[in-house]
C-alpha cells in the first residue's frame, strides 16, 4: 500500500500531534498552540538557525536541536520549555543587549520591537553581562530609509528578504564575528545601492535597525506577515 | 559558460588577464569566486572596489555577497601592503615559545599596530594563525621568506634593514 | 595502469637507486626549507660531483624532528635502516658529508635519535623521508597505488568499506567518527552525483601533520582520496587546503598531475570504468572553515558560515549532493590498511581506537617535530621518553591537546594511555593532533585567555552564544589577568561557558569553552590566585606580582 502523504505523529511538551513529514518541529508547534521563541525565523523566508532561541530538548539525544529546521520524526519526543532552556533563552537575550546599543526609549521602534516582546516573554528583567557599548554608524542616505547599525541583531532577515523574495540581493555581511555588518553592495552608503526602494527589508526587521523615516515621531509598527504571501504567490506561479 | 553581458576588462592592465584566466578556467561559474579573488590578490596584492565589482559582475554573483565573501577571510586585504611586510605567527606553539615578546617588540620599533602599514608605506606588520611551522616556534614570515627559532633582535635588525632602504 | 606495470616502475626505480653506491637524502620540507635545506641540496650535488663518488642525491619529505633542522641521512640504498642521520646541517658541510660516505660519520653532526624513533610506528609517515615527494614513481616504488588498483580491480564497494569497517579507523581530524559507519552512509545516501573532500585546512594553530603529509607523501592522500571514492561512489574530489600552506598546494598540483599522466585519476583508472578526478580548492584564512559544513560553503564560494545539521554532509552536502568529508590522515591510513589487511591494522592501538596518530609535539619540549606513536601509549612516554623531556631545567607543568577545542592535561594523567575516550574523559580531546607542552613558565589563566581571543576572532558571526559569548568570555579572562575581577566575575564565566557549549551553532562556538573549563579543573588555583591576590605565580600577566612570602601569611591553597 502506497503512502501518499507520509504523515507522523510525535509528542510536544507531552502532547500528541500529527504532522507531515516535511514539516518542522517550530511549524507543527505552532499550529498547536505552543509557544517557542523565535528571532531570525520568519514565515516565508529560509531558516538560518542562527538566533538559537527555538532550541528545544529532544528525548535520548545530549544535544538541543533549533526547531525551525528540525524536521519531525515518528514517535520523536521534544520539550520546548525547561528551566535549563529559559536559562539559555534568557542569556542569549542579555548577550544581545550587551552587545550593541539597544537603548529603547530613544528608538522608533518602541513598543513595536520583537527583541523587546522577546525578552518580556521569557520574563528577563536584568541584564547581567557588562554592556560593551561599540561605537557603530548610521546610515541616512536612502531618502525613504534608515540603517542604525546600534540595533542591528544580525537576524539576516534583511539578507533573505532581498535575496529570495525581492531577488536583487543588495544586502549581505560583511566582516566576521562580533565585527559583522550587514552592508549594501561594496559597503556603499544605502542610498547609493541598487537598492530597489522596496521596503520589504524595513517590514521584515524584528527592530529599529531598520526603519521608515516618515514613521519618525509617530509608531512604527511593522507587517512581515506579506512576507508568506508574496512567496504563496509566488510558488503557485 | 555566461549567455548575460560581461563587463569588459578595467584596464590595458595585463594583470586583469590573469584574473579573467582564473573565471574562465572555471567555466565563470559562481562558486569560482574565492579561487578568482585569491588570483586577484596574489596579483595586486590586495582588493579593490573595481577588482571586487569586475569579478562580481562576471560571476554574476550580487555586489553585496562578493564584498561578504572577500571581507570574512583573513588572506584577502582591502588595502595594499607596504613595500615589505613581516608577518609574526600567532599559532599556539610560538605563542607559548614568546611570540607575543617579538609582537609587542615589533609595535613598539614601527609605532603601529599589528594589521596596519607605516605611514610612508614600507613595512606591513601582519599575524598569521599558524603557518604550520610549529617545530621552528617563534616563526615569522619575512616578505614570504619563513624564519624560525626568532630572537627578537634578529627580527628588529631585519626591520632596521628594510627601514634603511627608504 | 595495472598491477604488473606498477610492479615494472618499482622494480625500475629500485634498481636506479641501488645503481648508486650511496644516497643521500635531504629534507625539503617546510621547516628545513626554511633553513635553506634547497641550498644545501645543491652544494651537496655539487660536492658528489665533484669528488666523482658514484653518490645520488635527493630531496625527500620530513624526516619527523623539525627543531633539528636541517636533516640529512646518508647511506647505502639497500640499508635504509643503518643509514646514518645527521642534523643542523648546513652548505658549508657538504664536502665533509660526502667525504664521509663508506667512512666514520661526521661526529658532530650526528642526531643520536633512538629515542625519538622508539615506539613509533610509521603508516602514514611510512614514506616521509624516504621519496622525493615531487616523483610519483618513487611513490610506486614503495607500493604505491597497489591498494588502489586491488581495490578496483579485485573489490567490490561494499567489500572496501567493510575493510574499512573492520579496521576500526575513526576520523583523525579530531572528532573520531568511525570512518566505516560515513563512507557506509554516503554509500547507500541518495544521489547519482557525489563528493569526496579531503579537509586539508589544518586550522588549529600548532598543528602541521597535515601540512607534512600534503608535502611529504601527496600521492598516499590521493590514492586515499581514489579509493574512498571508488566505495561511496564518488566521481570527482576536492582537496580544500589552507591558503597558508603554498609548497603543499604546488606539491599536491603537480603531484595530481602526474597521477592523471599515469592514468590513475581521469577516466577509465587501470583499465576500469571507474572516473574520478580532484580539484584543489583554496582556503582563504578562517578558522570555522575547518568545520564540514563551513567548509562545504567555502567551496560553493560563499562566506564559510556552518549550516544547522541535520542534515549531514554525508547525505546533503557539497550543492546537495552526498557527500563524503575526511581528514587528511584519515585518507593517509586507507591505502596501508588495504594493502596490510584491517586485521593488521586493529592488532595496533586499544579496544575503541585502533591504529595510530600523527602528533605535532611542540613547545617546551626538546624533541619538536612530528611523532606517529600507536593509540594506547601513555602521554609520559611521548613526553619524557620520545620527546625527550621539558628543556632548561625547568618543570613539566601541562600538555595541550586538541587546539582550541580541546584541554590541558596535568602531571597527574601523564600515565593516560592515548584514545579518544580516554583523553575525553580527562577533559581534553584528541584533536587534530596538536601537543603542546607547556612548563611552569606558562599561566594556565593566560593559556585559557590566548585560545578564547582566537575563538573570538575566528568565529563566523552567525550565532549569537559564539559570536557575543566568546567576546564576553574574553572580556572576563582578560578582567581576571589584569587582577581586576571578582568572584562574581569568574562565577559569570562559568555559567557562559555552559551556555555557549550547549547553544552554539557549531563544534567551534561548543568547544570554545573548553579550554577555560579544563584550565579551571586542575588550575583553579591560578584563577583564584590571581582574583584574590591579583598573583600570576608564572609571571606573565599584568596583574600585580606578590612574593610567595607573602601569599604563605594570607593563607592561600594551592
Amino acid at each position: 500500500m502506497s503512502v501518499a502523504v507520509d504523515v507522523k505523529t510525535l509528542v510536544i511538551d507531552g502532547i500528541n500531534v500529527s504532522a507531515r513529514a516535511d514539516q518542522t518541529v517550530l511549524e507543527v508547534a505552532r499550529e498547536n498552540n505552543i509557544a517557542i521563541p523565535t528571532l531570525c525565523h520568519l514565515d516565508g523566508l529560509s531558516d538560518v538557525g542562527a538566533c538559537r532561541m527555538c532550541l528545544v530538548e529532544v528525548k535520548n539525544s545530549p544535544k538541543l536541536f533549533p526547531s525551525c529546521v528540525l524536521k519531525v520524526e515518528e514517535g520523536m519526543e521534544v520539550t520546548t520549555a525547561s528551566p535549563r532552556l529559559k536559562h539559555y533563552r534568557q542569556t542569549i537575550l542579555e548577550l544581545l543587549f550587551a552587545e550593541r546599543n539597544h537603548i529603547c526609549s530613544v528608538c522608533v521602534s518602541n513598543g513595536h520591537c520583537e527583541l523587546q516582546s522577546t525578552a518580556q516573554s521569557q520574563g528577563l528583567t536584568h541584564v547581567c553581562l557588562p554592556y560593551r557599548n561599540p561605537s557603530l554608524p548610521i546610515d541616512a542616505s536612502h531618502e525613504r530609509f534608515v540603517l542604525d547599525q546600534n540595533r542591528c541583531i544580525l537576524c539576516t532577515r534583511c539578507v533573505r528578504v532581498c535575496a529570495e523574495i525581492e531577488g536583487a540581493h543588495v544586502w549581505d555581511v560583511m566582516g566576521r564575528g562580533i565585527d559583522s555588518l550587514v552592508i549594501t553592495d561594496l559597503h556603499d552608503p544605502w542610498g547609493e545601492s541598487s537598492c530597489t526602494r522596496c521596503g520589504k527589508c524595513v517590514q521584515v526587521c524584528p527592530t529599529g535597525a531598520l526603519s521608515d523615516k516618515s514613521k519618525f515621531g509617530s509608531d512604527h509598527p511593522k507587517y512581515p506577515e506579506t512576507v508568506s504571501y508574496l512567496n504563496m504567490m509566488r510558488e503557485e506561479r | 559558460m555566461p549567455t548575460y553581458p560581461m563587463p569588459p576588462l578595467p584596464s590595458d592592465d595585463k594583470r586583469w588577464k590573469i584574473v579573467n584566466g582564473t573565471m574562465r578556467r572555471h567555466g565563470f561559474a559562481r562558486n569560482a569566486l574565492i579561487e578568482t579573488l585569491h588570483t586577484v590578490q596574489s596579483s595586486f596584492g590586495f582588493l579593490d572596489d573595481v577588482a571586487i565589482r569586475f569579478v562580481a559582475k562576471s560571476l554574476h554573483v550580487p555586489l553585496s555577497q562578493a564584498f561578504g565573501v572577500a571581507t570574512f577571510y583573513n588572506h584577502f586585504s582591502l588595502k595594499p601592503a607596504g613595500k615589505h611586510t613581516c608577518t609574526i605567527c600567532l599559532g599556539t606553539a610560538c605563542y607559548i615559545k614568546g611570540a607575543d615578546n617579538l609582537m609587542a617588540a615589533a609595535e613598539k620599533r614601527l609605532k603601529i599596530k599589528a594589521g596596519h602599514t607605516t605611514p610612508d608605506g614600507n613595512i606591513s606588520l601582519m599575524t598569521a594563525r599558524c603557518v604550520g611551522a610549529c617545530g621552528r616556534a617563534p616563526v615569522i614570515l619575512e616578505d614570504n621568506e619563513l624564519v624560525g627559532l626568532v630572537e627578537p633582535q634578529v627580527m628588529l635588525e631585519q626591520l632596521e634593514r628594510w627601514a634603511a632602504h627608504d | 595502469m595495472t598491477s604488473e606495470e606498477l610492479v615494472q616502475v618499482a622494480e625500475t626505480v629500485t634498481a636506479e637507486r641501488q645503481a648508486a653506491d650511496f644516497e643521500v637524502n635531504v629534507c625539503v620540507a617546510l621547516g628545513c626549507l626554511s633553513q635553506h635545506s634547497d641550498k644545501l641540496k645543491d652544494a651537496l650535488c655539487a660536492e658528489a660531483v665533484a669528488s666523482g663518488r658514484n653518490c645520488r642525491v635527493r630531496g625527500t619529505g620530513c624526516m619527523g624532528l623539525c627543531a633539528a633542522g636541517p636533516l640529512v641521512r646518508v647511506g647505502k640504498p639497500a640499508e635504509a635502516a643503518a643509514q646514518t642521520l645527521y642534523a643542523g646541517v648546513h652548505e658549508a658541510d657538504a664536502r665533509e658529508v660526502i667525504e664521509s660516505l663508506g667512512n666514520k660519520p661526521v661526529e658532530r653532526l650526528e642526531a643520536h635519535l633512538d629515542t625519538y624513533f622508539h615506539g613509533q610506528i610509521p603508516i602514514v609517515l611510512e614514506n616521509s623521508g624516504y621519496i622525493d615527494p615531487e616523483k610519483i614513481d618513487e611513490y610506486i616504488s614503495r607500493d604505491g597505488y597497489q591498494a588502489l588498483i586491488h581495490a578496483l580491480t579485485e573489490m567490490d564497494p561494499q567489500s572496501v568499506i567493510d575493510q574499512i569497517a573492520k579496521s576500526g579507523l575513526r576520523g583523525r581530524g579530531g572528532g573520531g567518527y568511525p570512518t566505516g559507519l560515513k563512507w557506509s552512509t554516503v554509500a547507500k545516501a541518495v544521489g547519482t552525483q557525489k563528493y569526496v573532500i579531503c579537509n586539508a585546512d589544518e586550522g588549529d594553530p600548532g598543528a602541521f601533520m597535515d601540512r607534512s603529509v600534503l608535502e611529504s607523501d601527496p600521492q598516499r592522500v590521493i590514492e586515499g582520496m581514489a579509493i574512498a571514492g571508488y566505495a561511496v561512489g564518488a566521481s570527482k574530489g576536492y582537496i580544500y587546503v589552507r591558503a597558508e600552506y603554498p609548497l603543499a598546494v604546488t606539491r599536491m598540483t603537480s603531484s595530481l598531475q602526474q597521477a592523471r599522466r599515469r592514468g590513475l585519476l581521469g577516466n577509465n583508472i587501470c583499465g576500469t570504468t571507474f572516473a574520478f578526478d580532484i580539484e584543489i580548492r583554496l582556503g582563504a584564512g578562517a578558522f570555522v572553515c575547518g568545520e564540514e559544513t563551513a567548509l562545504i560553503a567555502s567551496i560553493e564560494g560563499m562566506r564559510g558560515q556552518p549550516r544547522p545539521r541535520p542534515p549531514y554532509p554525508a547525505v546533503s552536502g557539497l550543492w546537495g549532493a552526498p557527500t563524503l568529508i575526511n581528514n587528511v590522515e584519515t585518507y593517509a591510513n586507507v591505502p596501508t590498511i588495504l594493502r596490510k589487511g584491517a586485521e593488521w591494522f586493529a592488532g595496533i592501538g586499544t579496544e575503541k581506537s585502533k591504529g595510530t596518530k600523527v602528533f605535532a609535539l611542540t613547545g617546551k619540549i626538546t624533541n619538536t617535530g612530528l611523532v606517529e606513536i600507536p593509540m594506547g601509549m601513555t602521554l609520559r612516554e611521548i613526553i619524557f621518553s620520545i620527546g625527550g623531556g621539558v628543556p632548561n631545567g625547568r618543570k613539566f607543568k601541562a600538555v595541550q591537546t586538541g587546539g582550541p577545542s580541546g584541554g590541558c592535561i596535568p602531571e597527574e594523567h601523564l600515565d593516560l594511555p592515548i584514545s579518544y575516550e580516554a583523553l575525553i574523559e580527562v577533559g581534553s580531546m584528541m584533536g587534530s593532533g596538536g601537543m603542546i607542552v607547556m612548563d611552569d613558565t606558562s599561566c594556565m589563566v593566560n593559556v585559557a585567555r590566548f585560545f578564547m581571543e582566537f575563538c573570538m576572532t575566528e568565529s563566523c558571526g552567525k550565532c549569537i552564544p559564539c559570536r557575543a559569548g566568546t567576546a564576553q568570555m574574553y572580556q572576563l579572562l582578560t578582567k581576571i589577568c589584569d587582577g581586576r575581577a571578582t568572584h562574581a566575575d569568574l562565577e559569570l564565566l562559568i555559567d557562559l561557558c555552559d551556555v555557549v557549549k550547549n547553544t552554539s551553532l557549531c563544534g567551534l562556538g561548543m568547544t570554545a569553552p573548553n579550554p577555560v573549563l579544563s584550565t579551571l579543573r586542575y588550575f583553579k588555583h591560578e584563577y583564584m590566585e590571581h582574583i584574590e591576590h591579583q598573583h600570576c605565580r608564572a609571571g606573565v600577566c599584568a596583574c600585580g606580582r606578590k612574593p610567595a612570602n607573602e601569599l604563605a601569611l594570607a593563607g592561600v591553597t594551592a
